[in-house]
């Protein structure tokens, strides 16, 4: 087999698992457009009249409100802390670092329902009433990890000397960091801000055990698949990959153009 | 910059708010699971006489057969996963071109989608009536049951969570092939099954490695594939663990259970984390 034929062959493989990743959302988009209660399929009656009943829902919108005042406290704290322990992870040399890389690693190798459970047992021991908070404490465990090997990776490509150039120059140490060390490295915490808030948003195992009487979204939706399904919740659900979508794209697309305005700038 | 003796230097210092973090909310909680697996059964605080009762109970019980079927499922998947994904992970390497970031962000989009709702997808593609077998029925006029609620479907469903798990750890092991070295066997009369096995599968195996590892962790603690597709066809071990804190509300029982299983992923984890350089792994591709 030539060369050609084995890379159409790897196209045509990727495709094929990508229709097979993507299937299930295709499913839940079209049980979102019937006008029945129940799912059947064929579908009769085409409309969206559970979209609206979905967004004129008031426990809908609390429901948004937490799992977005979740999302947004995990991803400023996660990139902040991620952001210094990423700097820690790839820029420095330092003696304790292999051991450092490793044990920033564990919590992403870890079970989440384990973890989540182990994080009831320690709110309870600490004697912490469970609410949204404890929630986002939670997330953190296993998003700050996830954002600092994403920061950590744009670090690996940062040139040092940069940094040294400026102090050459005579720019103080917070000079450096606001004018060189943030704008070079902003691109890794743009996307650790989007994996951030993503993780967060999606995230079942760890908030089910760790935040009490207050429910996300996910949880929501896995509740009403246990017990009395509506189309709302392929409605909640054809939105939630959306959003990642649009999100996710819309990263890529600033990331492309910013680097194509950097490079056009520095020809010039 | 000069040492100053109560100044840390720059490394450690910016580890530092991480570790502590990591301290409190991931080191300080595994001590208290660990600390209530040795609490008298059915009891809610830490003071009482510490015992090895719970662990006694379990291996005169039969959680030996969730452990058996996570195990089992979690090495199948990874099993599966492999020769799925190599090819995709050398395409993102080296065939993609500038469609490469594409593809990733389209295998990266359902990671931020709840593998619940994710799952849910398939229950309705292959539910009774759903969207293959509702097909079916209204071309052919066959009214068949479908696979739902089988070990087959709970597998597949394995399978199509944890893909990029396997996935992107692999592309990162096999972008650290370089070109040359693969072009010089060939050069020297390597077939391309030899420039595989020789080249590249061994210097994309760290990658590779850790691919493995991560899918066959997070598998192993897999529990909404198995409540979802599978009906209760299979009871993966997270649902004992889980059953014990609910239903059964005897905490120190599904410590235990939880200390056995992190018993096995901690082995696993630190034997694998501890033989590759993870600098090699993520920082080659950018600076390459």
């Amino acid at each position: 087999m030539n060369q050609r034929a084995r890379h159409a062959l790897i196209w045509v493989w990727t495709i094929a698992v990508l229709i097979f990743i993507y299937l299930p959302a295709l499913c839940i988009l079209l049980a979102s457009l019937t006008k029945s209660r129940y799912f059947l399929f064929p579908i009769r009656r085409w409309g969206l009249v559970w979209w609206h009943k979905t967004f004129n829902s008031i426990e809908v919108h609390q429901l948004f409100q937490t799992s977005i005042s979740i999302a947004l406290m995990v991803t400023v704290i996660a990139v902040v802390i991620g952001f210094f322990g990423a700097l820690a992870f790839a820029r420095y040399d330092w003696r304790a670092r292999p051991l450092y890389q490793r044990l920033v690693l564990l919590p992403i190798f870890f079970p989440q329902t384990v973890l989540g459970l182990a994080l009831l047992l320690w709110f309870n021991a600490m004697g912490l009433p469970l609410s949204w908070h404890t929630a986002v404490f939670a997330h953190l465990v296993w998003i700050i990890p996830v954002v600092t090997l994403v920061i950590s990776i744009q670090v690996y490509s940062f040139d040092p000397a940069l940094e040294e150039a400026a102090f050459d120059l005579g720019a103080s140490r917070v000079q450096v960091f606001r004018e060189v060390t943030l704008p070079v490295l902003l691109p890794g915490i743009v996307s650790g801000s989007l994996f951030a808030f993503l993780l967060s948003w999606g995230n079942f195992p760890l908030s089910l055990y760790t935040d009490g009487a207050d429910t996300t979204i996910p949880e929501y939706l896995y509740a009403k698949m246990v017990a009395g399904y509506t189309p709302g919740v392929p409605v909640l659900g054809t939105v939630s990959t959306v959003t990642a979508g649009v999100l996710l794209f819309g990263g890529y697309w600033l990331y492309t153009t910013h680097r194509r305005a950097t490079t056009q700038a520095n020809n010039e | 910059m000069k040492a100053h003796p109560f100044r840390l230097s720059p490394g450690p210092a910016n580890a530092l708010p991480l570790m502590i973090f990591l301290l409190v909310g991931f080191a300080a909680p595994l001590m208290a699971v660990i600390a209530y697996s040795f609490m008298p059964a059915r009891t809610f605080g830490l003071l009482d006489h510490p015992s090895f009762g719970n662990y006694i109970e379990i291996f005169g019980s039969n959680s030996y057969i969730s452990f058996t079927w996570s195990m089992l499922y979690a090495a199948l998947t990874v099993i599966l996963l492999a020769p799925i994904c190599y090819p995709i992970a050398y395409g993102m390497a080296k065939v993609f071109g500038k469609w490469s970031p594409i593809i990733t962000l389209l295998f990266t989009i359902p990671l931020f989608v709840s593998e619940n709702v994710r799952l849910y997808g398939w229950v309705l593609f292959l539910i009774k009536n759903g969207v293959l077998l509702g097909t079916l029925k209204e071309f052919t006029g066959l009214n068949l049951d479908g696979p739902l609620y089988t070990r087959w479907v709970v597998l597949m469903g394995m399978v199509y969570v944890y893909l990029p798990f396997m996935l992107f750890p692999m592309s990162l092991g096999v972008s650290m092939v370089p070109d040359e070295i693969r072009d010089a066997a060939r050069d020297l009369g390597a077939s391309r099954w030899q420039v595989f096995r020789e080249v590249e599968l061994p210097l994309s195996m760290p990658g590779v490695m850790i691919g493995f590892l991560l899918t066959f962790v997070l598998a192993v603690g897999g529990i909404a594939e198995a409540k979802i597709l599978g009906g209760q066809v299979i009871i993966p071990i997270t649902q004992d663990i889980e059953i014990a804190f609910t239903y059964a509300q005897n905490w120190p029982l599904g410590a235990a259970l939880a200390c056995l299983l992190m018993l096995v992923v901690g082995t696993l984890v630190l034997l694998v984390l501890w033989r590759f350089d993870l600098d090699k792994i993520l920082g080659r591709r950018a600076r390459s």
